[in-house]
């Protein structure tokens, strides 16, 4: 793939390689005589490069397939087509033995800290349970000692291991997600809209927190995000996602200096601004995501796209490399 | 950027600055509860003007959604309760008016766009149905004529085939084209004032755009005013043009919005505008707030910010900070502006 061995070159040895990674979802009808009418196209044929101690950012709009990225990557879901590829190996072949030390070598982060923390667990068990299911050669000791150490490394105390998470805050209870997809000396964590749920004020110390325990530990983020600000601040590599393809895919700052995909520059136009006077409105869409069960024939933003011409609709663009290590599918470029 | 296609996006114009329409003044909203008295609105003071939008911001739990319930006197009873101050809608107090007179006022003269269509919507009802109910509430016409005014109300918040749609229950339909449906309601009896609370959180960007455009759009042809409740200094950027920044149950600054954000004056102001990061320009390390918002059960006597500010003094601590104007628009409630602070 064209996007894998450019990336190579730069900063960061890969660390997961993902190639023409799909998922479809069966559409079913009846209930004895079940018939498939359709697949609904959530990932469709993505390739991107997760890069050591590096973060990923993955934006785009509910629908887009950014969560179901993510579920492939813990491998929650199996992919229909395509390889997710760690040290040169797919982790689709990975059992027993092998399959518990991937998981202990990703960990995962969700959005809404009030629904991904069990009530009826104490902190101490949350943290520690990637341990005790993948890491059973562990003794009690050596994981109560790990998992004082993963608090203090949060932000928390470690008297607070033996607390529900109802007594914590919201930025608290996102601590201890990080604390527990933290457990298990991870290589890559998978972080599903981290701060969107939380208080402005609260957003800020929960990123630089995890910038710091990303300088710290050398771990990989791979961030889902919608808010574009959050992934500048945080990403070093960009990806763009529409109806379950990758639209534009390259370094940050590139990304955000030049965004070439008519998608791309219509997102940064419905960002919010940062101030009064910084409101620029460069292409505003008309209309609503298309559903991925019957995607638009030929480029999939041709309907909504103010620069779609007769080929667009027909013809599926090329994936290209426009300028050094950055990636577009469009007809204009 | 090069090319640019339909409108120009323009910043919010600097309107001539209508009558005021609504004026709160020294509005207290008390929770009475076992473990205490929760003072979710501790005396605020705003004026609202005609064709304007206020743009109140704060945390969760900094009063302001209560703020916009106590307006249509909709605080949950028996609990809460507003214990003092006065709403003054168009020369009339609502604190004063009668259970039965409040009905003439909600929806009718301020009505409210919430921030989850999905509930606030009927899910039994139609779409048409339910614009019947609410233009009903002014109209009171043969079922022809309400059908025609309901599917109006629908194209002017750019629904398109409003004629298939009235047909529509609200499973049918998409989260924008929803908060579409919910604001025609509230702009169906022509109110002077809308409430819209955190309308846009439940969006998708490009859609929120959209809405957040269609609102101005309303307003420049009705002329009516809007308050904008929500925790984004984007939308507010986007959207007002004033601001009034609340915490812990107080306004601690309000202002134009041009002056909140090129010289924020409250501490509070100013962390949380450095602690957003920027879609325009990379930012190396954020500014972050230390600690978290008092419980509003347990207040602190002075300053309710003083715990987390980088400059509190013993005085902040001790005392609540008097108003300070820094311009005849823009005022804060901060001790750093008193001619003693050195």
């Amino acid at each position: 793939m064209a996007v894998a061995d450019h990336i190579d070159d730069a900063a960061g040895e890969p660390l997961i390689r993902v190639e023409n990674l799909q998922k479809h979802f069966p559409v079913t009808q009846g209930l004895v005589l079940m018939r498939t009418i359709g697949h609904v196209q959530a990932v469709d044929g993505i390739s991107f490069v997760i890069r050591e101690g590096r973060t990923l950012g993955l934006v785009g709009e509910s629908g887009c397939g950014k969560t179901t990225t993510s579920k492939l990557m813990l491998r929650i879901e199996r992919p229909t087509g395509g390889q997710i590829m760690l040290n040169g190996e797919d982790i689709q072949d990975f059992r027993g033995d092998k399959l518990r030390e991937y998981r202990t070598t990703v960990g995962a982060v969700f959005q809404d800290p009030w629904s991904s923390l069990s009530p009826r667990m104490r902190v101490r068990d949350i943290v520690a349970e990637s341990l005790v299911v993948n890491r059973s050669d562990m003794s009690r000791e050596a994981m109560d000692e790990r998992v004082a150490e993963v608090l203090e490394q949060v932000g928390l105390h470690q008297e607070q291991a033996h607390q529900y998470p109802h007594e914590f805050s919201g930025g608290q209870r996102q601590r201890i997600a990080v604390a527990s997809a933290l457990v298990s000396y991870p290589k890559l964590i998978v972080l599903d809209e981290p701060v969107s749920a939380l208080d402005v004020s609260i957003r800020a110390q929960v990123m630089n927190l995890l910038k710091v325990l990303q300088q710290q530990f050398n771990i990989a983020y791979l961030l889902i995000a919608h808010n574009l600000a959050t992934v500048r601040y945080m990403a070093h590599d960009t990806a763009v996602m529409y109806l379950g393809q990758i639209v534009e895919y390259g370094d940050t700052e590139e990304i955000y200096h030049n965004p070439l995909h008519p998608y791309t520059r219509a997102l940064f136009s419905a960002a919010l601004p940062s101030h009064p006077d910084l409101i620029r409105e460069d292409i505003v869409l008309t209309g609503e995501v298309p559903s991925p069960i019957n995607p638009p024939s030929g480029c999939r933003f041709h309907p909504r796209c103010p620069f779609a011409m007769d080929r667009c609709s027909v013809e599926v663009p090329e994936y290209k490399e426009v300028a050094p290590g950055h990636m577009t599918s469009c007809h204009l470029y | 950027m090069t090319t640019s296609t339909e409108s120009q996006g323009t910043a919010p114009a600097r309107r001539e600055p209508g009558d005021v329409i609504l004026q709160v003044r020294d509005l207290r909203t008390y929770f009475y509860t076992r473990a205490g008295i929760v003072k979710a609105v501790d005396g605020i003071d705003f004026d609202l003007r005609q064709g304007e939008t206020l743009g109140i911001v704060g945390e969760s739990g900094c009063g302001k959604s209560m703020t916009a319930r106590s307006l249509l006197r909709l605080v949950p009873k028996p609990a809460g309760r507003i214990v003092s101050g006065q709403i003054i809608l168009q020369g009339e107090d609502l604190v004063q008016k009668s259970e039965e007179e409040m009905r003439q006022v909600r929806g009718k003269r301020i009505s409210m766009i919430l921030q989850d269509p999905q509930t606030s919507l009927n899910p039994l009802y139609t779409i048409g149905n339910q614009l019947r109910e609410a233009l009903g509430q002014t109209h009171r016409e043969g079922t022809r004529n309400m059908v025609q005014r309901a599917i109006d109300a629908l194209r002017s918040v750019n629904v398109a085939a409003p004629e298939r749609r009235m047909h529509d229950y609200p499973h049918q339909m998409s989260g924008g084209m929803k908060q579409r449906v919910v604001g025609a309601i509230a702009i169906s009896c022509e109110p002077a004032v809308i409430i819209a609370d955190e309308p846009t959180t439940a969006l998708d960007v490009t859609i929120q755009l959209q809405y957040l455009r269609l609102l101005k759009e309303i307003q420049e042809s009705t002329g009516l005013a809007i308050i904008f409740i929500t925790h984004d200094f984007g939308v507010v950027a986007r959207m007002c043009d004033r601001v009034a920044v609340m915490y812990a149950g107080r306004i601690v600054e309000q202002g134009p919005v041009r002056d909140i954000f090129n010289s924020p004056s409250h501490p509070y102001t100013e962390a949380l505008i450095a602690s957003v990061p920027k879609l325009e320009e990379r930012v190396e390390w954020l500014y972050s707030i230390e600690g978290q918002p008092p419980l509003l059960r347990d207040l602190p006597p002075g300053c309710r910010f003083a715990p987390r500010c980088t400059e509190a003094r013993d005085q902040c601590i001790a005392e609540y900070p008097s108003s300070y104007q820094l311009n005849p628009n823009h005022s804060a409630d901060c001790w750093r502006l008193d001619s003693s602070w050195q």
